[in-house]
């Protein structure tokens, strides 16, 4: 495969394309099965290059013209982890693409490997088929490093909570989390994705297969730089009873693709979503999410609520599918955006698609800018402008980041969110 | 205290303020009545600093100076408070909080050292024990759910807690009962002072019983049409607006 062959090649194209190439021999692998899937991955790239608007599922977000070169691979240091965000937490660190080992006991107990370690003795799964949309998995498997495969045993319970930190200053890494949680088990996992404001380039697979009747939060928090790029893929697979709740807070990234494909595979599943984009700057940012009720009485509740400024541009593609199977599925998705400026964006595709007819789906979207007279009472009452608008745009995601059981939970991303409003607003 | 003069003002192309005059004494309560669709609230509102409105003539001098080049939260800062007619819902927000956002947020500009949480709370309850409000709605959102005599309730309560020295209530008697009216007008008599003057907007006479003003004002199509003392507010009670105002409404 050399680059002179196909003429229409952009140059990130290009660069990927150098860079598996310059890797060859370099990747922790072993095993010709390892060696046929990333090829197979670098051969689906190359063949479909980075997805444009004329793919449907990449309708609003045109990669070929958003990513116009790709930050190179560096071999410093890249850094220092974070303190986790809430005591009594194990942080499971990378740092520029490699795992950093705990040194504390409490981590080395941990049900935890180095995916790196795992894709060096041959001990690693990577997936064999590339659809031609699915350019994170194309290039996550092709560029893979290190990551984390966590483990939990059945009845595993949440007294530990666990902090994924990937710290990207600047740069380029491919990271992967294989996540299997076993039955009965409540946990509680935290992915900071987190960098300077370094130009830098990332994709991030989580994997989570989850047995019957665990229970697991997962707490997805970005505030890295805004010169980043980011691909992002959470997918899981949910067993019987399983009631997994994911939160997204979205609060940096010049350009972030995050996919959420979850499976609800076995009865009684649930499914819950918030999200909150916090947009600014010149960004762009989507979610694009498939929900799959594939069995009888599962449920899911998305709500995602989006606040945009300046230029930045939102984009949240939910689709729902139910299977002839999924009799007496519930499901609801709800987009609600608060558009602070004239050039800011938020585009929302909202779709259904139900086989089964006994079943209760609905979704909805909303677009809105700050209410004047609600400012209006907020100033007559003698508070400045910019604070009553941070009270009016707090009030408006904030009830998203309530009810955690971990109250700490609620507090780190209130003070997140007082941050960005603080900068922002 | 106050002083309007030959006000003009319009929301989109409609006037809805033409020629407005009128001046209140410090520790003066002015009344202003006068038919639905008047002005009244777009008065008040205009005085509280909304920007809904554009005033394209005379002037609005509060102590002798000009605040048409000011914003509401900084006529607040100087003492002007309005209780609307209509209090806005905004969910999300707690009541608690914000009161004490609006007061830290006026003693900060006024270069006052913050709250001390303990003794809020305690300053709160103890106001809103007298207004015979209920603990738990000071949990709950803004006005959300609140009802009409509930919400007129808790602006009195703000005007009680931020200690104005222009005080607009627009319509507090709508929505109350007579027991609440009491409450409520014992409220506002309390902070009745040399200091500090009132402007009360009202349709019926019935509040006046309880707030008896030193001046009575009608306001008809945006203009003062007529003054007087409290006597007028009696005439008005008993003979209605039609001789007044020279036309049937
Ligand atoms: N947003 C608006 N656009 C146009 N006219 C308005 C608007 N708001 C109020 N008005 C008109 O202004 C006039 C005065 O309204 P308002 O001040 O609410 O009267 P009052 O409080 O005396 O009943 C009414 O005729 C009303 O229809
Ligand atoms: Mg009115």
């Amino acid at each position: 495969m050399t680059v002179s062959e196909k003429v229409a090649l952009t140059q990130a194209e290009t660069e990927i394309i150098n860079n598996f190439i310059a890797l060859k021999g370099k990747l922790p692998q072993r095993g010709l099965l390892l060696e046929t899937a990333r090829k197979a991955a670098m051969d689906a790239f190359y063949k479909h290059g980075l997805p444009s608007r004329r793919m449907e599922n990449w309708h609003y977000t045109d990669m070929r013209t958003q990513l116009i070169c790709i930050a190179p691979y560096s071999s410093k240091s890249g850094g220092a982890l974070a303190a986790p965000l809430l005591s009594r937490s194990i942080v499971l660190g990378l740092i520029n693409g490699q795992a950093v080992i705990p040194s504390h006991k409490a981590g080395k107990k941990m049900p935890a490997t180095p995916f790196g370690a795992l894709l060096a003795n041959g001990e690693a799964e990577l997936p064999q088929d590339f659809a031609n949309d699915n350019v994170i998995a194309q290039l996550n498997t092709a560029l893979v490093s290190d990551g984390w495969k966590l483990d939990f045993p059945e009845n595993t319970s949440s007294d530990k909570i666990i902090e994924l930190q990937n710290v990207q200053n600047g740069a380029q890494s491919h990271v992967r989390f294989p996540v299997i949680i076993g039955s009965n088990a409540n946990v509680m996992i935290i992915e900071r994705q987190i960098g300077n404001d370094e130009e830098s380039f990332i994709s991030s697979v989580s994997n989570l297969d989850i047995s019957e009747g665990a229970q697991v939060s997962w707490i997805i928090i970005r505030t890295r730089g805004m010169t980043s790029t980011e691909l992002n893929q959470f997918n899981a697979r949910l067993g019987k009873n399983v009631a997994l709740k994911l939160y997204i807070i979205n609060a940096g990234s010049r350009f972030l693709r995050q996919e959420i494909n979850v499976n609800l595979d076995g009865m009684g599943a649930d499914f819950q979503l918030r999200g909150i984009n916090l947009l600014s700057g010149k960004t762009h940012t989507d979610t694009t999410m498939v929900v799959r009720h594939l069995a009888k009485d599962t449920t899911s509740t998305e709500i995602i609520r989006n606040v945009a400024i300046d230029e930045a541009r939102g984009v949240f593609q939910g689709m729902i599918r139910v299977a002839k199977e999924a009799q007496k599925t519930d499901a609801s998705m709800i987009c609600n955006s608060l558009i602070l400026s004239d050039s800011a964006e938020f585009d929302t595709k909202p779709e259904l698609e139900i086989f089964a007819d006994d079943v209760a789906c609905g979704h909805g979207a909303t677009v809105a800018e700050i209410d004047r007279d609600q400012l209006f009472y907020l100033m007559a009452r003698g508070i400045p402008e910019a604070q009553a608008r941070a009270m009016l745009v707090k009030a408006f995601v904030g009830e998203l980041i309530e009810g955690f059981d971990r109250k700490e939970m609620g507090e780190v991303l209130h003070i997140l969110l007082d941050q960005w409003l603080q900068v922002h607003i | 205290m106050l002083e309007i003069k030959n006000l003009y003002a319009r929301i989109g192309e409609t006037e809805i303020i033409r020629g407005l005059d009128l001046k209140i004494e410090d520790g003066e309560v002015a009344a202003v009545m006068g038919p639905n669709g008047s002005g009244k609230s777009t008065l008040s509102y205009i005085l509280a600093g909304s920007k809904n409105y554009k005033i394209t003539k005379g002037d609005i001098l509060y102590n002798g100076q000009s605040i048409l080049g000011i914003n509401a939260a900084e006529r607040a800062v100087l003492g002007i408070f309005l209780a609307f007619q209509y209090p806005m819902e905004i969910p999300g927000v707690a009541m608690m909080e914000f009161l004490k956002v609006g007061m830290n947020a006026q003693r900060k500009a006024r270069k006052e050292p913050a709250l001390n949480v303990s003794e809020f709370l305690k300053h709160v309850k103890a106001m809103a024990a007298r207004l015979e409000m209920d603990m738990s709605m000071l949990k709950r959102p803004l006005n959300v759910g609140f009802s009409g005599g509930e919400k007129k309730r808790a602006e009195i309560l703000q005007m009680v807690l931020l200690n104005p020295k222009f005080c607009v209530l627009d319509e507090t008697d709508s929505g109350l009962d007579v027991d609440a009216l009491k409450t409520v007008a014992e409220g506002v008599n309390a902070l009745r002072a040399s200091d500090r003057s009132f402007l009360v907007i009202t349709h019926y006479q019935r509040l006046l019983d309880y707030i008896v003003p030193d001046t009575v004002h009608v306001l008809y199509k945006g203009r003062i049409i007529k003054s007087g003392d409290k006597s007028l507010a009696s005439y008005l009670e008993q003979n209605g607006y039609t001789d007044i105002i020279g036309e049937p409404i």
